[in-house]
């Protein structure tokens, strides 16, 4: 379990707080969304939430990081990396620029953990396999498209096998058929126990695959709830926060008297005839 | 080293490249050489200069070490594909930090490059003018250094991140998914090699080799 207990970040050399009093339980094999408008403070707590904030880039925070149990902030960055993964929005900064190819670059990581070649072999296999990234393999990773960039550093953090994954904008880069094979791989991920942090402006995806949806603005958590409850809810779109496909279709119905449920049999019984 | 060149198939790229690199010292060398160096044997006066057989053979001895210089350097660099060589140093317990700090070196020009045309071609989208003399050049370019710049050094941190996450800095070693092959050929050769250095080092310090003047 990740837990977060009052939050409270301000960046090195800034005056105010980015977040004021988060708090986040992420339990295990539980997809979490964040969603909220621009600089509501989503990135900021994906970073706070991976304890990179304030290990690594510094700055300062009140409340306390927990990682199953064991307070992360005693720990080095190389023992974070062994439980919680962050991945960000640009792929070109993903990549290490050490690797000769997609292979390699998948399986630095593991290799970085000081792991059997055969464990790392095995773990790499894996991360492809999970994002059918198998035809890329020999590729430089220099010479990848966007989308598909954006693939092979997701898969570089899958291999790390961790506990928790924190993904900002995973598919910000990705067509449709991208999108839903990370949808594929993060739902894969939570079934074998791992937790997961996406924060998301494609709100598609996360009605596909979260359980629970966290909504940030101005740095504070406003709405945390089941994802159709929070979905649902009128407010999100004076939040800057537009509904998956399902909540606009079923607000518009409702606005025209129309029952979803009766539309979902009336469709059910015409795929059936 | 023309012969090794020939072995590997870039003898004529060395040749040329070589004969790049050291033109402007060996201008300069021949210059100064020929036309200052003290002398008895005056081959002919250019001025207030004299050109000495004396300057000359001290231009021509540095000239042979120059070329030397320079093709074992290119012969090197034609013949050697950066990453492996650093990977494989890494194997031969080169530290990883070193290792990535001299491969992202040798990756930041070319990215500089591309993010430098990618940022020239939204300005000139924008109507900034990068064509024509070289003072408009000049003047359309000075303006792009510094979102070069800044981009870079954000981009640098944002991967420093990354890295970590991917514990990068875990101290120790880590490991590596492959060798490069070493032929027994090879070991021989690099002994040769060695062998030879040392030897020409103990000749050289016991004055076989001529001095220059």
């Amino acid at each position: 379990m990740l837990e977060l207990t009052g939050a409270t970040y301000r960046y090195a050399g800034y005056a105010r707080p980015v977040l004021h009093g988060v708090d986040l339980r992420l339990d295990d094999g539980e997809i979490v969304g964040l969603v909220g408008p621009n600089e509501a403070g989503k990135s900021t707590l994906c970073l706070v939430a991976s304890g990179l904030a304030p290990a690594s880039i510094g700055g300062d925070l009140k409340g306390t990081l927990t990682l199953d149990g064991t307070p992360a902030a005693g720990l080095k960055t190389h023992e974070l990396a062994a439980r919680v993964v962050v991945g960000f929005q640009n792929p070109n900064t993903q990549r290490s620029g050490i690797a000769a190819t997609v292979f390699e670059e998948i399986a630095l990581g593991p290799m970085n953990l000081g792991l059997a070649v055969e464990e790392t072999v095995a773990r790499t296999r894996e991360a492809i396999a999970r994002l059918h990234l198998e035809s890329l393999i020999e590729r430089d990773p220099q010479r990848l498209s966007g989308g598909q960039a954006q693939l092979v550093g997701i898969a570089s953090l899958l291999a790390m096998r961790p506990r928790h994954v924190i993904l900002d904008e995973p598919t910000a880069q990705l067509d449709p058929a991208g999108t839903r094979l990370v949808g594929e791989a993060l739902r894969a991920l939570a079934e074998a126990g791992t937790s997961l942090l996406i924060a998301e402006h494609k709100t598609d995806l996360l009605d596909e695959v979260c359980g629970r949806i966290l909504v940030i603005d101005g740095g504070r958590i406003v709405m945390d709830g089941p994802t159709a409850t929070v979905f649902d809810d009128p407010r999100l779109h004076d939040l800057g926060v537009e509904p998956p496909a399902r909540a606009r279709l079923a607000r518009a119905l409702a606005d025209r008297g129309v029952e979803p449920a009766a539309v979902t049999a009336a469709l059910a019984q015409g795929l059936g005839a | 080293m023309l012969p090794a060149a020939a072995l590997a198939g870039v003898g004529g790229r060395l040749v040329r490249i070589s004969l790049l690199l050291t033109l402007p010292i060996a201008i300069s060398v021949v210059l100064v050489s020929v036309f200052t160096r003290a002398g008895t044997t005056v081959l002919f006066t250019i001025g207030p200069f004299d050109a000495t057989a004396e300057g000359v053979d001290f231009a021509g001895q540095t000239l042979v070490r120059l070329f030397a210089i320079s093709t074992s350097i290119g012969l090197f660099g034609l013949t050697t594909e950066p990453r492996s060589f650093i990977l494989d140093l890494e194997r031969r317990r080169l530290s990883p930090r070193f290792a990535f700090v001299a491969l992202a070196t040798l990756e930041a020009v070319p990215a500089m490059v591309e993010r430098s045309s990618v940022i020239a071609s939204a300005q000139r989208a924008r109507g900034l003018d990068t064509e024509g003399s070289i003072r408009a050049r000049l003047r359309g370019i000075l303006p792009l250094v510094g979102p070069v710049i800044l981009s870079s050094l954000t981009e640098v941190e944002e991967r420093s991140l990354a890295l970590e996450v991917r514990a990068f800095g875990r101290p120790g070693r880590r490991q590596l998914l492959w060798r490069l092959p070493d032929s027994g050929r090879q070991l021989l050769a690099r002994a040769l090699m060695l062998g030879g250095l040392l030897a020409a080092i103990a000749l050289r310090l016991a004055g076989a080799f001529p001095r220059l003047p």
